[in-house]
């Protein structure tokens, strides 16, 4: 299993640092949604400072719909759904495989991003190990049930429009809870931030085992 | 498949469903009239009485969204595999999102006079929205047009991703509203000094729901047979009636 799921995510690796479209669109994409933030609300008096681990949440959260959507679209043509089903690889592998190509795209997305809402937003990024380990446990817990429903939307005329519809409400506690552990270490808040991040590891560890199950069935007929 | 194409029931009532039915009415009509009777509150006024309805709606969506997922796992697992669990998840899935969503309004009518605002980031609140949310999202992956057994494969994994979900939810909408703050909002409700009168609608409410709420499954159920028998027999049938249309226009050519 954890063969196979290095064997994809290598292959979705090198379709994206070929490609470029991660790079080249999804990464300007997450920027743009900041800049726009920054007009939206006020820059000079101080909401984007306070708001900032929420606006990153939510870029990130929507650059995520947009690396899902690419993993699976790369399957879509020229037969490459069926060529992986007859492969024989293990379909645990497969997601796993699958949801780390998106969890390492979502890492590095993650480190523009940061960079971006402190020059952006004079963000201070203090107690880097809670903000790391929030960083962790959330982007698993979005690649994996990204992943998930990403095969569920797959095949269908629709996927498009109902990926967002039926992804964003299941990763709305990622968002909450990842915005209240940054906030803490950002010392914004007072919370326990450790505790949002078990919360997101409950959250990882569901949809990875979620996903492990039930992947195989997904992919046969998708 | 023994019975001809075509032949059969073709609506969804029945004797056990029609008394169903009355009994669903009865019980929301005395709840109605009782509730609309009950004295106005010191607090709260006339807006308590919402009583009656509010906290019965919201249980009939839970019912609905938990037989779904039961209905779902069964559907899942393979040696209880049929296609009525599908049907039974489907029908529940779509009766629990009217309710749910009943529920968020009579609440935010509720919360205006109360409260003073249609809405509040309310922990109980946000966790009944997002299940909305999670649930719209499975009503529209059932509406895309495919194979039926993969759909029924796709929705059942949704829906029970969804309900592993409900949890997570709630716990951190709870953690979000409670370390910020005291629950200001559970002093505000009338539970802690309900008298017997508002005890009593409200139980008469659960039990009038409950029975609109198996009413509406039954038939929604029945609907949803239906429209698989007329997909599966629907072409037979109308070959058979076009065929019938030849066979007057020969017999009139040869007259």
């Amino acid at each position: 299993m954890w063969r196979d799921a290095l064997l994809v995510a290598g292959k979705d690796l090198r379709i994206e640092a070929r490609s470029r479209v991660a790079t080249n669109q999804v990464a300007p994409f997450a920027v743009l949604i900041l800049i726009l933030f920054g007009f939206a609300l006020d820059p000079d008096r101080g909401v984007l400072g306070r708001a900032s681990a929420g606006l990153f949440w939510v870029a990130v959260l929507l650059s995520s719909l947009l690396a899902v959507q690419r993993s699976f679209a790369v399957e879509a043509g020229d037969g490459a759904a069926d060529g992986l089903r007859l492969s024989g690889l293990d379909p645990a592998g497969v997601f796993l495989g699958k949801a780390a190509a998106v969890a390492a795209q979502l890492a590095l997305l993650q480190v523009v991003l940061a960079f971006g809402i402190v020059v952006l937003y004079n963000a201070d990024l203090g107690g880097p190990v809670l903000l790391l380990a929030t960083c962790a446990a959330a982007t698993v817990g979005l690649a994996a049930a990204g992943t998930v429903y990403g095969v569920l939307a797959a095949g269908l005329r629709v996927r498009e429009t109902l990926l967002p519809l039926l992804l964003l409400p299941v990763v709305a506690p990622v968002l909450l809870s990842a915005t209240r552990a940054w906030e803490a270490g950002m010392g914004i808040s007072v919370d326990d931030g450790w505790r949002w991040a078990q919360l997101l590891a409950v959250f990882a560890v569901v949809y990875v085992t979620l996903g492990v199950l039930a992947f195989g069935a997904l992919l046969e007929e998708s | 498949m023994s019975r001809p194409p075509g032949v059969g029931t073709r609506n969804t009532a029945s004797a056990g469903s029609t008394l169903l039915g009355a009994a669903a009415f009865v019980s929301l009509a005395t709840t109605v009239v009782l509730g609309l009777r009950l004295p106005p509150t010191r607090e709260q006024g006339t807006y308590a009485r919402l009583i009656a309805i509010h906290p019965p709606l919201a249980w009939a969506a839970y019912v609905a969204f938990g037989l779904t997922a039961m209905a779902s796992a069964l559907w899942l697992w393979r040696r209880t595999r049929a296609p009525k669990w599908d049907r039974l998840a489907a029908a529940s899935a779509e009766i629990g999102v009217v309710f749910c969503a009943l529920t968020l309004v009579t609440g935010s009518i509720w919360g205006r006079p109360t409260w003073g605002v249609w809405w509040t980031w309310d922990a109980r609140l946000t966790s009944t929205a997002l299940l909305l949310a999670l649930f719209l999202g499975y009503m529209a992956l059932r509406r895309v047009a495919y194979d039926p057994e993969a759909r029924a494969r796709r929705s059942a994994v949704a829906a029970l991703i969804a309900v592993a979900d409900v949890p997570i939810v709630h716990f951190s909408v709870d953690w979000w509203r409670t370390l910020h703050q005291g629950r200001s909002l559970a002093q505000l409700t009338p539970q802690s000094d309900l008298d017997g009168s508002y005890m009593a609608v409200m139980l008469l409410g659960f039990c009038a729901m409950t029975l609109v709420y198996a009413w509406l499954l039954l038939h929604r159920y029945r609907v949803e047979a239906l429209e698989e028998r007329l997909e599966a027999e629907g072409l037979d049938v109308a070959l058979e009636e076009r065929r019938g249309e030849a066979a007057v226009v020969r017999a009139g050519a040869a007259s």
